[in-house]
Formats: C-alpha cells, sequence, structure tokens
C-alpha cells in the first residue's frame, strides 16, 4: 500500500507516454486525393517583423473566402523556427499546411519526407526564377520547395576613400594600405563560431571553384586544391591584419557598426544594412558608403544564398489551395509587395532590372550580380553536421590553430562520418 | 538543537550602536552595492540610450530616449510586453502558492515522520534535478501537445512547480528539521490537533524558511524560459523571457539590445517590490510575534 | 502566546546532536508507525506525482532514444529510415571518441567530449566556490542591522532578479570589444574570442547573478543562530575567526548544504547563460561549450545521439550528488524523533 501513490503516477505517466510515442493523428500522407483537395489552411513562418505577411493574407482572404489563410507565427529564432517545424512534421500534425523554411532546412526535411514533392498536380513554373535559388529547393532532382524570397553578400565600401570598389579580392586587399593609412580596419565578414561563417567560407571556397559536397547532397568534395586556395584567401588575410583581430567575434551586427561607425573600409553584409547605414541617426556613412558584388577570383565572387522557400507539408489535407496560396507568394504583385514594404530581395529575375524598384532600392543592381553568381550552401539532409564541420574547422584555420590543408582535409572526414551513420 | 528560541539574531549587542554600522560593515554595505548595481546602472544607461548609440561608452546617460521602452509595450511591432508581464506573473503566483504548499507537506513527511522507503522518496526527489533541463523540451512539447496543453497556463505553471519543488522541497525540509518540536509534543498534551499545532506553533517558527524558499521559487518561475518557448510561445499566454527573446528590430539581423535592456528594467521592478515587501519577513526573529527585520 | 526561553533543553539537545554525530550508522527503527507512514505518503503524493509527469517521462524516453541509432539515408530512395537498436553504440560514440570506427576529426562534436566534460566540471567548481564566499559575506551584512537594509537586501537581490536572458544579453555587450570593460579598464581583450577570457567572462557572469541565490539561503539560515551564543562566546573571549568557525559554520550548516548542493547540480547544468554570452566558442571553438549546450548543438545532427549525452550528464550529476550527500552530510533523511530516541 505504501508504494501505490508512486505506482499510480508512475503508470500515469508512461501511460500518457505511449500516447505521445504513437503521435498525435494526422492528416493523410501523400494521397493523390489530398493533392486536389481544398479548403481552409494555414501558414506558418518565423515572426513577421517587416509586416508583410498578415496584409497579403489580408489579400488572398479577400479573394479567396472559403479557402482561408490563417497565420501561424513563429518566434524570432531560427533555430527554434526549424525545431518547431520538425516536432509538428513529426507528430504529423495536419494543421501546419504551408511553411517558410529556409534555404538551409530544405533538403533535410525532404529526405525525412515532411515535404510534398512540387509535380504533377502541383507543379510550379520556376523559369521566371532566380536559378540559384531553384537549385536550394531542389534535393534528389525533385523540387519539394518554391523559393519565396532571396538575399546575397553584399561588398560594402567607403566611397570617399576608394573610388571605384575593388573587382576582385587580391585588389581589395592592395586597397587595405589605404585603410592603414586612415587608420581604419580593412575588411570584415561574419567570422563567429555561427551559421555565418559557413555562409562566409562558402563563399571563400565557392569563389575560387571549390565545392564542399556533391550533386548527392553527402559525398564531399571540399578537400580540393580549389578550395584550400580559396579557404586561404581568408587564413591569409587574418593573418596579415587585414582582417582585424576582432573580426572572429564577428557576426552581422558587430560588422555593421564598425563601418557605420567609419572604422571599417570594406564590409561584407546582408543588403539590411543599406537602410540602417544611410538612415541611422549614429551612422557616420550615411553620404559615403556604396555598394557592389562581392569580388573573387578573377570577377565577381560566389555569394552564398540566404531567403526562404515555400513548402506544402507531407500532412496537408488541402494542398490544391497550398500550392495556389504559394503561386500567390510568388507573383510579381507580390514579390514587389514585399521588396518595397518589406526589403525582402524578391526571387523573380525580371524585377531586378525594374526601374522604379531599382531607383527606391540601389542595393538590387549589386544584388542581382551577387545572386547570379550565387551558390547555395551545401543542399544537403545531413546540413546541420555539414555545417558543424565547415564552421569548426574555418574558424580553426582562419584563427591559424590549424592549416587550411588539415582543416579541409577534417572537413572531409567529418561530412563522410555524418552520411555515414557514425 | 541550539539556540533557536532565544532572542532574534537581529538584536545588537551591547557594545555596538544600533543605526550607524561599524566601518567594516560600511565597507561591506558599499561593495555589496557596487557590485550588484553597476552592471544594473549599465543596463539602464543603456535602456535609455538612442539604438544607434548602443556602443556607446560614455558613463552618464547619453542620447536620452523613451523610444526603448516605448518599443517594448508596442504591440504593432509584436512585441506584446505589457501582456507578457501579466502572464508573468500569474504563472510565478500561482506556481508560488502551489509549489510551497505542496512543498511544505512534502517537508513535514520528510522531517518529521519516520517511514519506509523514505531514503527512495528522498533520493527521488533530488534525481529529479539531476537532468539537463534542455533535454526535457521535446519530450515534454510531444506530451503536452497529445493532452492539448500547449498554448496553456497550465503548460508551464505545471514544470514550473515541478522544477521548483526539489529544492523548495529540501530547504524546508532543513528547516523543519530544526525546528523545536517539543514545542508541538507540548500544543498537543495541551489539546491541539497535529495540524493546529503544526500551523500556530512551527509556521511562525519556520517563517524566514518559507519566505526565502518562496521568493526564490516565484524567481525561479519568472526567469524559466526554455519550457515556455516551446510549449506556450503564444503571446497571450508567453511570459516575459519569451515576450523579450522574440523582440526585434525593424528589420531582420538587427538586434534590439536597448529595447532587451529596457524590457530588462522594466521586469526587474516588480521582483523588486516583491522583495522589498517580504524582506523583513526573510530575516524575523524567532520569538513569536517578533518581526525584526 | 509566547515562547518561553529553554536554555537548559537547548544545552540537552546540542549534547544529544554530538552524541549522535559520533555514533555514525543508523540504528533501526523499532517504532515505524503505520499511521504516520499512510499519511506520509499521502503528504508526499502531489509532490511525487508532479514530479513523475515531468520528469520521469523525459527521462525514460531520452534513455530510450540513447539506445536507437540515428536516422540515415536510404541509398536507392534518398530519404532517411529510422536507425533500429544501437546497443552502446552511441555511447562509445561519446565517451570513446570514436567517430565510424576512427578517431574524430576537428568538425565532428565527439572530438571535444572530454573537454566540454572539463569544462563544465570546471565552470561548476570554480561558480560554486565564489558564489559560497561571497554569498556567505553577503549574508552577514544582509543580517545586520542599519537603516535602509531593506533597500540593501533587495539590491542584493537585484542579479538574481533579471531575467537570464537578459542578463547574458548584458554582460554579452558589457564585454564586446568595443564595450564597457574593455574601455572601463583600458584593456582590449577579445573577451568572447579567446579562450580564458571567454570563460572568466562567464565566470564572472554567472557569478554576479547566482550569489544572490546563495546569499539568500544562506541568511534564512543565518537566522536560526541566536545572538546569545555569540554573546556567551564573546564573553569567553572568542575571536571573530572562532566564533565564524565554532559558532556560524556549524549551526548554518543544513542551510549551506542544500544551497551548495542544489547550485552545483543546477552548475552542472549551465546552458542560457554560455550558450547567449558566447555561443559556447572562444579558443579553439568549444572553449566554453557545457554539456547542455552540447547536447542542444547536436539534437539538430541527431537526437538519438543527443539523448545519449543528456544521459551521461544525469549520470554525472548523480554522481556528484551522491559524493555530496555520502561524504559532505549533506542529508536530510533524518528526523526529529530518531534524533532523540539516539539518546
Amino acid at each position: 500500500m505504501r508504494l501505490k501513490p508512486v505506482a499510480c503516477a508512475g503508470a500515469l505517466a508512461l501511460s500518457l507516454g505511449t500516447l505521445a510515442a504513437c503521435g498525435g493523428g494526422g492528416g493523410g500522407g501523400s494521397s493523390t486525393s489530398a493533392n486536389s483537395s481544398r479548403g481552409p489552411i494555414t501558414y506558418v513562418q518565423g515572426k513577421d517583423n517587416s509586416n508583410v505577411v498578415r496584409p497579403t493574407i489580408a489579400a488572398w482572404n479577400k479573394l479567396h473566402p472559403k479557402e482561408k489563410v490563417t497565420f501561424v507565427e513563429q518566434s524570432d529564432q531560427a533555430n527554434q523556427q526549424h525545431d518547431d517545424l520538425v516536432q509538428h512534421f513529426q507528430s504529423k500534425d495536419s494543421k501546419y499546411d504551408t511553411m517558410s523554411v529556409d534555404v538551409i532546412w530544405t533538403a533535410e526535411f525532404a529526405a525525412k519526407g515532411f515535404l510534398t514533392p512540387l509535380e504533377g498536380s502541383l507543379k510550379i513554373d520556376t523559369s521566371p526564377l532566380l536559378k540559384a535559388t531553384v537549385v536550394s529547393a531542389t534535393y534528389g532532382g525533385k523540387l519539394y520547395a518554391a523559393p519565396q524570397t532571396s538575399d546575397g553578400g553584399l561588398l560594402y565600401y567607403r566611397k570617399d576613400l576608394v573610388k571605384t570598389p575593388p573587382k576582385t579580392w587580391d585588389e581589395m586587399m592592395s586597397d587595405c594600405s589605404i585603410a592603414r593609412k586612415n587608420h581604419i580596419d580593412c575588411y570584415a565578414g561574419q567570422f563567429a563560431k555561427y551559421e555565418g561563417l559557413t555562409v562566409n567560407a562558402a563563399e571563400a571556397i565557392n569563389s575560387w571553384g571549390g565545392t564542399i559536397v556533391g550533386k548527392d547532397g553527402k559525398t564531399p568534395t571540399v578537400d580540393s586544391p580549389q578550395a584550400a586556395e580559396g579557404l586561404g584567401k581568408l587564413v591569409a588575410a587574418y593573418k596579415d591584419g587585414n582582417i582585424p583581430k576582432q573580426a572572429i567575434t564577428y557576426q552581422e551586427e558587430q560588422g555593421r557598426i564598425s563601418f557605420e561607425a567609419g572604422k571599417l573600409l570594406f564590409l561584407r553584409n546582408w543588403p539590411y544594412v543599406y537602410g540602417l547605414a544611410s538612415t541611422e541617426g549614429s551612422s557616420k556613412v550615411k553620404k559615403t558608403f556604396g555598394m557592389a558584388p562581392l569580388p573573387g577570383k578573377d570577377g565577381p565572387g560566389a555569394s552564398s544564398l540566404g531567403g526562404h522557400n515555400l513548402a506544402i507539408s507531407a500532412y496537408s489535407t488541402h494542398k490544391a489551395t497550398a500550392v495556389d496560396w504559394i503561386k500567390f507568394l510568388e507573383s510579381e504583385d507580390r514579390q514587389k509587395f514585399f521588396i518595397t514594404t518589406g526589403s525582402l530581395a524578391p526571387v523573380i529575375v525580371s524585377l531586378y532590372s525594374d526601374p522604379t524598384l531599382v531607383q527606391k532600392f540601389p542595393y538590387l543592381t549589386p544584388l542581382k550580380t551577387s545572386i547570379d553568381h550565387a551558390v547555395p550552401r551545401p543542399v544537403s539532409p545531413f546540413y546541420p553536421a555539414v555545417t558543424q564541420a565547415v564552421t569548426d574547422n574555418a574558424y580553426s584555420a582562419i584563427k591559424g590553430d590549424s592549416s587550411v590543408q588539415s582543416a579541409l582535409k577534417n572537413m572531409a572526414t567529418a561530412i563522410k562520418n555524418a552520411s555515414s551513420g557514425s | 538543537m541550539a539556540a533557536v528560541t532565544s532572542a532574534p539574531a537581529d538584536t545588537p549587542s551591547h557594545h555596538k550602536s544600533t543605526l550607524w554600522p561599524s566601518t567594516r560593515t560600511y565597507i561591506g554595505v558599499v561593495i555589496v552595492i557596487v557590485w550588484g548595481l553597476a552592471p544594473f546602472y549599465w543596463m539602464i544607461v543603456t535602456a535609455f540610450r538612442n539604438v544607434g548609440y548602443t556602443y556607446d561608452t560614455a558613463f552618464w546617460p547619453t542620447h536620452v530616449t523613451m523610444d526603448n521602452f516605448t518599443t517594448a509595450f508596442s504591440t504593432k511591432l509584436g512585441n506584446h510586453f505589457g501582456r507578457a508581464l501579466l502572464n508573468s506573473v500569474l504563472i510565478g503566483v500561482v506556481t508560488t502558492i502551489v509549489a510551497m504548499i505542496i512543498g511544505v507537506f512534502a517537508a513535514y513527511a520528510l522531517a518529521r515522520l519516520e517511514f519506509k522507503g523514505k531514503f527512495y522518496v528522498v533520493g527521488f526527489i533530488l534525481a529529479a534535478s539531476m537532468f539537463p533541463g534542455v533535454a526535457l523540451v521535446t519530450p515534454l512539447f510531444q506530451l503536452f501537445t497529445n493532452i492539448h496543453w500547449t498554448n496553456t497556463y497550465q503548460g508551464m505553471i505545471v514544470p514550473d512547480i515541478s522544477f521548483v519543488l526539489p529544492l523548495t522541497v529540501y530547504t524546508l525540509t532543513a528547516f523543519f528539521r530544526e525546528m523545536p518540536w517539543e514545542l508541538e509534543e507540548a500544543a498537543k498534551i495541551d489539546g491541539c490537533t497535529p495540524a493546529q499545532a503544526f500551523r500556530i506553533i512551527i509556521l511562525p517558527l519556520a517563517a524566514p524558511g518559507i519566505f526565502t524558499t518562496g521568493i526564490l521559487a516565484f524567481i525561479a518561475s519568472w526567469n524559466e524560459f526554455l519550457i515556455a518557448s516551446q510549449i506556450s510561445p503564444r503571446p497571450s499566454v508567453a511570459p516575459v523571457t519569451v515576450a523579450i527573446a522574440n523582440f526585434q528590430g525593424s528589420v531582420p539581423h538587427q538586434e534590439p539590445y536597448t529595447a532587451v535592456m529596457a524590457a530588462g528594467t522594466i521586469v526587474t521592478i516588480p521582483l523588486i517590490i516583491l522583495v522589498l515587501l517580504f524582506q523583513r519577513k526573510i530575516v524575523a526573529g524567532l520569538t513569536a510575534g517578533g518581526v525584526k527585520g | 502566546m509566547s515562547v518561553t526561553p529553554m536554555d537548559a533543553t537547548t544545552e540537552e539537545q546540542q549534547g544529544k546532536r554530538k552524541r549522535r554525530t559520533k555514533k555514525g550508522g543508523d540504528e533501526p527503527d523499532h517504532r515505524i508507525d503505520p499511521g504516520a507512514t499512510r499519511r506520509a505518503w499521502m503528504l508526499l503524493a502531489p509532490t511525487i506525482a508532479a514530479l513523475s509527469l515531468v520528469i520521469i517521462y523525459p527521462v525514460v524516453r531520452a534513455i530510450y532514444m540513447s539506445f536507437q541509432a540515428d536516422q540515415h539515408l536510404d541509398p536507392t530512395t534518398g530519404l532517411f529510415v529510422a536507425g533500429g537498436f544501437a546497443g552502446f553504440d552511441n555511447y562509445t560514440h561519446w565517451l570513446g571518441q570514436r567517430c565510424n570506427g576512427q578517431a574524430c576529426a576537428t568538425g565532428e562534436a565527439a572530438g571535444y567530449f572530454w573537454d566540454v566534460v572539463f569544462i563544465t566540471f570546471m565552470f561548476a567548481f570554480v561558480t560554486v566556490v565564489f558564489e559560497t564566499v561571497l554569498g556567505f559575506w553577503f549574508a552577514t551584512i544582509m543580517n545586520k542591522k542599519f537603516r535602509g537594509r531593506g533597500l540593501l537586501r533587495a539590491a542584493v537581490l537585484i542579479p538574481w532578479a533579471i531575467p537570464t536572458a537578459v542578463t547574458a544579453k548584458l554582460w554579452y555587450f558589457i564585454f564586446a570589444y568595443d564595450g564597457i570593460a574593455n574601455h572601463l579598464f583600458g584593456v582590449h581583450i577579445l573577451w568572447t574570442g579567446d579562450q580564458w577570457p571567454a570563460r572568466f567572462a562567464i565566470i564572472i557572469a554567472d557569478t554576479w547573478k547566482t550569489t544572490p541565490f546563495m546569499a539568500l539561503l544562506i541568511l534564512a539560515g543565518l537566522q536560526l543562530i541566536s545572538n546569545d551564543v555569540y554573546e556567551a562566546a564573546r564573553v569567553d573571549g572568542a575571536s571573530v575567526y572562532q566564533r565564524f568557525r565554532y559558532i556560524t559554520l556549524p549551526l548554518v550548516r543544513p542551510a549551506l548544504m542544500v544551497a551548495i548542493l542544489f547550485r552545483s547540480l543546477d552548475a552542472l547544468r549551465m546552458f542560457d547563460l554560455p550558450f547567449i554570452l558566447t555561443g559556447g566558442g572562444g579558443g579553439t571553438g568549444h572553449a566554453t561549450t557545457t554539456l547542455s549546450i552540447l547536447v542542444v548543438r547536436q539534437y539538430q545532427v541527431g537526437f538519438n545521439g543527443s539523448a545519449a549525452i543528456s544521459t551521461i550528464t544525469f549520470l554525472l550529476v548523480f554522481l556528484v550528488a551522491f559524493i555530496f550527500i555520502k561524504f559532505l552530510g549533506a542529508n536530510v533523511v533524518e528526523t526529529e524523533e530518531s534524533y532523540s530516541r539516539k539518546k
């Protein structure tokens, strides 16, 4: 009798446990009936800071009163958005119909069977879209998501100190003498040990013709002379002081603040800096900065691709509505709205040469060049392990704790082990 | 068991004055205050500073603005801070009251009663504090999804209670062990039931332990982030920790430090009030009726 | 309703206690009252129920998962399939640092598993020591009677009252390269980038934040000591140090041991502060990664492997608690009646 309370509590916990292990009830998998089924759906996205989602949903709901879209707003943190999606997918939740998926998660989710391939009656037209964005949404030859917004790297520079922006990396390094003369730092990107370092390291490797993984998303190709040359440029710049010592702790914000305070000559960052640097009260470079495509080996460098894709959950029960919603978000009108209201770069190629847009957002021109030469970060179902391999080793190489050769070799080993279920 | 029942600890000796502390104490006080408040001061200065000048290192307030506070409370930007404050207070109060009641029951049993299996119960309660909190989140989320407790208050209150229970039970048990149970015995002889004796005699004597544990339980619930962010992130139920983590500048990648500092400043105020209200009870002397603080 | 001082009983009980501790070993209790047992379990039921729901289920599930292999790709479909039973593979992966049968390369977290264990224990030990010493000192000051002590007590508690996420961001900001810390002391330390500066940054921030917790618990413990005892000792000529060592320390011991025990358990599971302040980085890239950060990092790579780290952490923490209770006497099992019975 003494044991009763414990046994009761334990049994309660276990029975609830088995319930949970079975997973919640869910919609059908990829049944064709769901493919043509219509009805209200949900749209899941991280925090809508730029306030573009709600007006968009309102516009859609007016046109489709019987197939309304409900906004499910996640938190602001990328990792939490990822884990939240995974948890709902794993419990086969049919209440998550469409979602905004970071470009680096698409392959992972596709390989786990969470997403509905966009083929057959769910096909969308990818011809007006930026090539690199389509690549990021493709896995195993199938399109699993539709590009929604894009993002690429830009080179911000001080046009009062450097008349024309450098076209190649070596040119930029020789411009560092100007920085030294003015007692400011030369170049910074994002080198702290986080996803931003994968972005920067990938840009260096890709700009010199290297690659990180093969087409299958799991075979490492990073241990190559081209990759060594590319990564070596970053390492040499840090060693020579052309990249300041403290940049090893820089995420996006620190670099931006240093640049705006006039302490940095060249900055690699995302387009968001444009608005802040030209309007913020504390910016000392309001009228004296310009933007250019990233410098590479013999010309523009290969920018990493940011942005988000739109996906349909494998467990959605109203997929026909879902794909129409996605097409709506990819329409020219909506893409224009995204950039004018939210400063979110569009995925439709023609918009980059639209004169009104270019006038309002001068960064569109260098951005288009960057994205034209963009290489998505490794499209791999093992992306979390791949990015860890790249970040850890790039950090170590840049800091000088290991040679470029051994860093690349370790990257290759780590990536290989990740996919063989070590 | 020593000296529980004589003059309270706060009574000064005959040799020291009651109002002016000795130099040593005074120096100690200054160090303690500087230690506790210097970073807090920096937080306040930053809270009032214009976001463009976040990294300004002037010690005194410069570029003063109330913008950060309005940003924090702005529902237009989706920050929902006002609502989050109410949620945190509600969750904190309920958690504390329930945890204290349950904890007092448990501590009485552990301190006062002899029974089989006690060693294992004590071990079990302690073991509940040994598992990394980060690993509890996902299984709890799945469990709560199945019983429809996501985005509810109980989805946060019940885990919060469980997290503070081990410390609560252990502290209260340690205190109850030091209580003069003979007094309880005497009262029982005089005709009180055990419950009455406990409530009238022991509880007041254990007041410092109880109030201390209560404050710690409240603050622990106030601080909780992981569970709340995963299980109840919706603004109608989310507590301040989640709301602050979701603060956004006007563009992605931008980090609103100054708004976060403003929120942090605001969040501290209820707790300061709470402590000021209860700080006497923490150092209450042990003579009944003697609130010596 | 007044309480009469009972000095005679006090001394007698002091004597009893001394004899009890000299005895060692437990006497079999001949008088377990079945009514008491039932009452005890009823009183404990809510606690056990709450803990079972929230803690037992996740722990059992994590342990189960730690014996499963992570998903791997089916080469023909390109889709993930379940990994199946893994035996102790996950454990040898972490504890033995074997990656696919060989030693792990940089970029594979298992390669620095034991570093992480060291870092976790180092943080826990250093912060607990600092916080206990400082907490004790603060508690004695908070105990004193003088004008404005209410404000002092509130001021001491402020660091503990600010949500950890805000504190972490505040210190991130104080320790930035262009931040106030470097400015104030005229140095250029890369607080979040170099190995030991990053570790000190965490230690400083954690000590600032958690000392009030220790101070508060110790202060409560100090309330149990009457001034008369100090008076008697002073009259007998005992120095400040002697009074501290022979009166304060033994009498505050129950509260002190609970505080140290729980603080240690929490410190070993430290997550929020290092994660937000340094991201677990610094030095070669993982100078401030604790076991809990490793759990979170690994969760996206493979959650079964991550469950193994959680279980290992649990066992390590259990070991520490065991040592505390067995050898340092942080024991709350015995009751008043068992004291009085051991005359």
